[in-house]
Parts: C-alpha cells; structure tokens; sequence
C-alpha cells in the first residue's frame, strides 16, 4: 500500500516564484532606476571630465604634479603639494574648532535642553547649516578677522618660542597675522560646525531608552549615563560626522578665497599671514588660465574632487556600519 | 527554596546557594497616599502599600492600571519623563525619598530596578555589566574583589555557570532569558535594600522564566523584591505579598485589595479580585 502510494507521486519539482510584473510596474521601476543610475553617472562623467581636461597638466608634469609646491605654468612648471597640504591645514584648523563645539553642542541639544528649547535649538542649527557660505564669508572677513588677530598674536608672542609652529615673522605688528591659514581655519569651522553638530545629535538622540534607563536605576548620574551608553552608541557617528565635517572643510571655496592672501610654499606657521588652498587657488586663477594652466586648475581640482570623494565613502562605509548609524542618513 | 523540585537542571539550584549574600541590608519600603500624574491626565490615586523587608511583594492588575507606574515612582524613574508628576511620599526605612534634600541618584542606588526587556550595556563584557552599577556611581573594586563580586552577583542570579568561562563576551551575546539575569546580576552587585522588577519575564520562554523564578526566591532573604506581573501563576509562585491594582476606563489606578498571596488567590475578599485572579477578565 505504502510502495503504491511513493511511487504513484511523481517527484517534487520547484516552482517559479516570480510573478508577471504589470506594464505600469515596469515603468515606475524603469523610471526610479534611471534616476538613482544617473546620479552615478553624473559622478562618473564629472571624474571622466576632469580627467580629460586635466591629462595636458598631468602628462607634462607627471609624478611633479604632486610634489611641487610652486603655480609657475608661464615657464611651465607647477605642482599642487603646497595648496594640497594647505588645504588639508585649514580643514585639520577647522575640525579643530568645529569637532569639540559640535560635539558639545549636539550633547547639550540631545540630552540637557529642556524641550522647548531643543525644538528651536535643532531648528537654529539647521538654519545655520543654510546660511550660504558668501555670507559666512562676509562676517568672517570683516568681524572675525579683527577678533581673532588679537587671539593669534596672544598665541604666537606667549607660545611661539616653545611651539615653533607658532612664530611668525614680526610678531609685533597685527598685520602679520592676517588672510592666515588660522584664520580661514576657525572661519571653515564655523561654516562645518552645523553639520557636524546635527550628525552627531541626530546619533546621540537614537541611543536606546532601555540601555539609558538601565543607567539612570542603577544611579548613575546624567553624565555617567551618557559616557556609558549615549557615547559608545554614538561612537561610529561621531567619527563619520567628523569625516563628513572635514569633506566639506577640504571643498569650502569662498570662505578661503575671501580671507587668505595667496602664497606658494609649504605653510608651516598656520598664524602667519598667507596660505591656499585647491579650491580657492582655483577660483582665483580660473578666469585668467588657459592652455595648460587651466588644464592644472582642473587637474587640481580633480585631486579634490578623488580627495573628498574617498573620504566621504569612507565616512558613510564607518557610520552605515555601526549600531547608531543604520539609520541614520549622511 | 526549589520551587521545582522536579527541575533536571542540577546547575540551576547549587550556585544559588552558594553564592551567599550580595545584597545590602532588605529595608522596607512604604507608599503612602501616592498619586500621580502625566501632565493633567491622572494614572494613580491614593494608593498607600508598605513592601515589608526582605519578601517579595507582587503588583497584578490588568494593563494600564497603573502598576509600572507605580513601580518607577518607587525609584524615582517617574520623574523622567518630563510631564510626570505626583503627590504622597516614598519612604525608604522610614525616610521620605522625595525629600528635596536627597539627591535622586542616591535613592536609586539603594532601589535597583530590572526592566521588563533585558537591557544590558551590549558593548561592555559580561564581567564589565555586572560592575557597571559600581563603576556608574564612581565606586571602583579591581582585581581578585571585582572577580569575587562578578562571581557572587552571577551565582545570585542564577547564570554563573553558564557565563563562567566567557566573562570578556559582550553582554549582547547571550540569549534574552540569560541577558534578563545578566541585569538581575547588575542590579544586585550594587548591593541594593530593594529589587523592583517590572515583568521580568515577560519577553522570555518558560525555561527561562522559571529561572528567574527561582533566582528571586533565592534572594528574597537578601533584598526587599517588589516584582510587576502579568502572570497569575508566577504571582502566586513567587510572591508572599499581593497587592490588586484597577482602573476604570479613563480613570485613576488604585488598588482594591492586598494581603498575603495565598489570601488574594484562596479567599479574595472583594469580587473584582475573585474575577481577575481567576481568569474572568484583564
């Protein structure tokens, strides 16, 4: 009876389990793929166009372009190690002044504010991150700057004997610590410090009730409570908020441009006036390059645009990857 | 103290005895006339309970009548949430721990709290979640002390044996029954005068749930347990003390009726209890 019965079954076969999409299925999926495919393809042509306009400076400079520190394509030579390394200075300034602020801040918003003021507290801060640099720009050049000089001065007359860093060539006279790569610095801070500080609130404010109130009944105070829960919760997001930060830091263009006097040369006394950075070099100097010196412009600005790009990547690869940053959007 | 005595699990009831005191000195806890409030909307009215010294006091009573409530109001977690409010007094051993002049964290470190989900650091070893109490409130013990203290708080609760060799894995590691008396371990290495606990068995399975059974029998003797459930069974399973709370749709919770657990569930005086221990509604 059994044997009858097993062999009369033929045997198992599997099923297709997909189904016949509809023609407005196929189109609504058609239409979202092309435009998530043609962001990267918009990525992709502007790497490609950069690359194209930039192979005359990269050909006839080679491994130089990378090394030399002066702008001379009249005689045909030039290098982008001295912007390189100057913008890396004012982001590195900037993250200086922008991560701590930020990091207080979001702390305060996520966790001290009473709740009427949080509400306008995140609202001031998205605010900020809307003001157009041009206008940071304009408040740092003709506010900051002359508060700020006073600070440098004060630095470099008490400390610039033991941080040689510090010095600057005549320390008695104001003018020396003008249009300087701190200066830009602090400036490029204030114009990150929003989105650093909203990443990193937006990471603290998703740390979980239950391993909070697990601190809070077994006595600790608020700020026990935070370094043992919010802060390792946090800790991936603070790192890709200050990655994020220093992107936008390496990109910031009119804040420079406005503030710096252009010097060629490896900065190494951030107090001293003149510096630049890739992209204020290039808004400087596009409108009167051509031929192969606007072909370095380009290439500079393609080693930007790769700069920026791998660590953004970088920054969202540590921020997707850990436990506060799955849902969280940078 | 097996309240299973046809357990298989021979590891289950030894560690517990040895594991010998961890907890402070039981103290007994007295609601008096306690009321509170979300905003305007009243959850409890004058509800007055004493929790006596080291026995463990059930709260029943079916959802929203304001039994976790009234439970967080016991160690001050109340008042977390911003629009809370309330009227009566806590006392602790005869001190009000409402008093302004007492500092909130203070009486939490004597009223520990285990939470309905297990809520372990997930990051932290086991070794490190069960000391975090102390290292939470600026109290450091190192070396062989701190090992000694893991041991005890991990035996009380009943979960030595099976962490015994992985101290340094992350809390978030272990199954939800074993995350739950991780915590219970947590709240106890601080040496507590009460445990509360709001349904701490809630999201586990039956093993499990009998495991934290017999680890709060077994530490009744050391600490004042205060224990929410759902369960009627476990009430009666775990409890010396009953206390029956009810709310009318809309309106304040009270309690109807408390007194020793074989009373609430043998010879219920009000009918309202004789309905719900018995399964008629909630």
């Amino acid at each position: 009876m059994t044997n009858t019965l097993t062999e009369a079954r033929p045997p198992a076969v599997r099923r297709t389990l997909t189904y016949r999409p509809t023609a407005q299925d196929q189109s609504f999926v058609a239409a979202a793929r092309s435009a998530a495919v043609s962001t990267l393809i918009i990525m992709g042509l502007i790497g490609i166009f950069l690359l194209i306009g930039a192979w005359p400076a990269l050909h006839s400079q080679g491994f130089h372009f990378l090394t030399r520190t002066d702008w001379l394509p009249e005689t045909g030579t030039f290098g982008i190690a001295s912007l390189l390394w100057g913008t890396i200075l004012v982001g590195l300034i900037a993250l200086a002044v922008a991560v701590p602020v930020g990091f207080g801040a979001a702390l305060f918003i996520s966790e001290y504010a009473p709740r009427s003021l949080k509400r306008s507290l995140v609202s001031l801060v998205d605010l900020m991150a809307a003001v157009p640099s041009i206008v940071y720009a304009m408040w740092a050049l003709f506010f900051l700057q002359a508060h700020l000089l006073t600070i440098a001065q004060w630095l470099s007359v008490h400390f610039g004997s033991v941080l040689p860093f510090l010095r600057v060539d005549t320390p008695d006279s104001p003018s020396s610590y003008t249009s300087s790569a701190f200066i830009a610095g602090i400036a490029v801070g204030v114009v990150v410090l929003p989105t650093i500080t909203s990443i990193m609130r937006e990471v603290f404010a998703q740390a979980p009730i239950g391993e909070r109130e697990g601190a809070i009944a077994l006595g600790a105070t608020r700020w026990g409570m935070i370094r043992a829960v919010v802060i390792p919760f946090g800790r991936a997001g603070i790192v890709g908020a200050v990655m994020l930060g220093l992107g936008r830091a390496l990109g910031e263009t009119i804040v420079v441009y406005a503030i710096i006097s252009p010097a060629f040369g490896l900065t190494t006394r951030p107090l001293q006036s003149g510096t630049n950075t890739i992209a204020s070099h290039i808004a400087s100097r596009y409108s009167e390059s051509n031929g192969l010196a606007l072909s370095g412009l380009l290439g500079a600005g393609l080693v930007l645009f790769l700069f920026t790009l791998v660590i953004n990547t970088l920054a969202g690869v540590v921020v997707s990857r850990s436990r506060s940053g799955a849902a969280t959007e940078i | 103290m097996t309240l299973l005595d046809d357990s298989h699990d021979q590891t289950l009831t030894i560690p517990i005895t040895q594991g010998g005191p961890v907890a402070g000195t039981p103290a007994t806890l007295v609601a008096d006339g306690v009321s509170a409030w979300f905003g305007d909307h009243q959850v409890l009215n004058d509800v007055t309970l004493t929790m006596p010294a080291s026995q463990v006091t059930a709260l029943i009573g079916p959802s929203g009548c304001g039994k976790s409530t009234f439970l967080r109001i016991l160690n001050r977690m109340h008042e977390l949430v911003p629009s809370a409010s309330l009227a009566g007094e806590v006392r602790l051993d005869g001190e009000d721990i409402y008093d302004p002049a007492r500092r909130p964290i203070e009486s939490r470190r004597r009223i520990g709290m285990v939470f309905q989900k297990a809520n372990p650091f997930p990051t932290m070893s086991i070794h490190d979640n069960v000391l975090a109490g102390l290292s939470l409130t600026g109290r450091r013990v190192r070396g062989r002390e701190a090992d000694a203290l893991v041991e005890r708080s991990l035996r009380s609760a009943g979960l030595w044996d099976e962490v015994r060799t992985r101290l340094d894995a992350p809390g978030a590691s272990l199954s939800g029954g074993q995350q739950q008396r991780l915590c219970i371990a947590r709240a106890l290495a601080v040496r507590p005068d009460v445990l509360l606990m709001d349904e701490p068995c809630s999201a586990l399975d039956p093993t499990s749930t009998r495991r934290v059974e017999e680890t709060i029998r077994a530490i009744a003797d050391q600490v004042t347990v205060v224990i929410v459930t759902h369960n009627m069974q476990q009430a009666q399973r775990v409890s010396d003390q009953c206390a029956f709370f009810l709310a009318a749709e809309g309106q304040p919770g009270y309690i109807v009726e408390q007194g020793d657990t074989s009373d609430i569930f043998e010879r219920p005086r009000d009918s309202r209890t004789a309905d719900y221990v018995n399964g008629r509604f909630g």
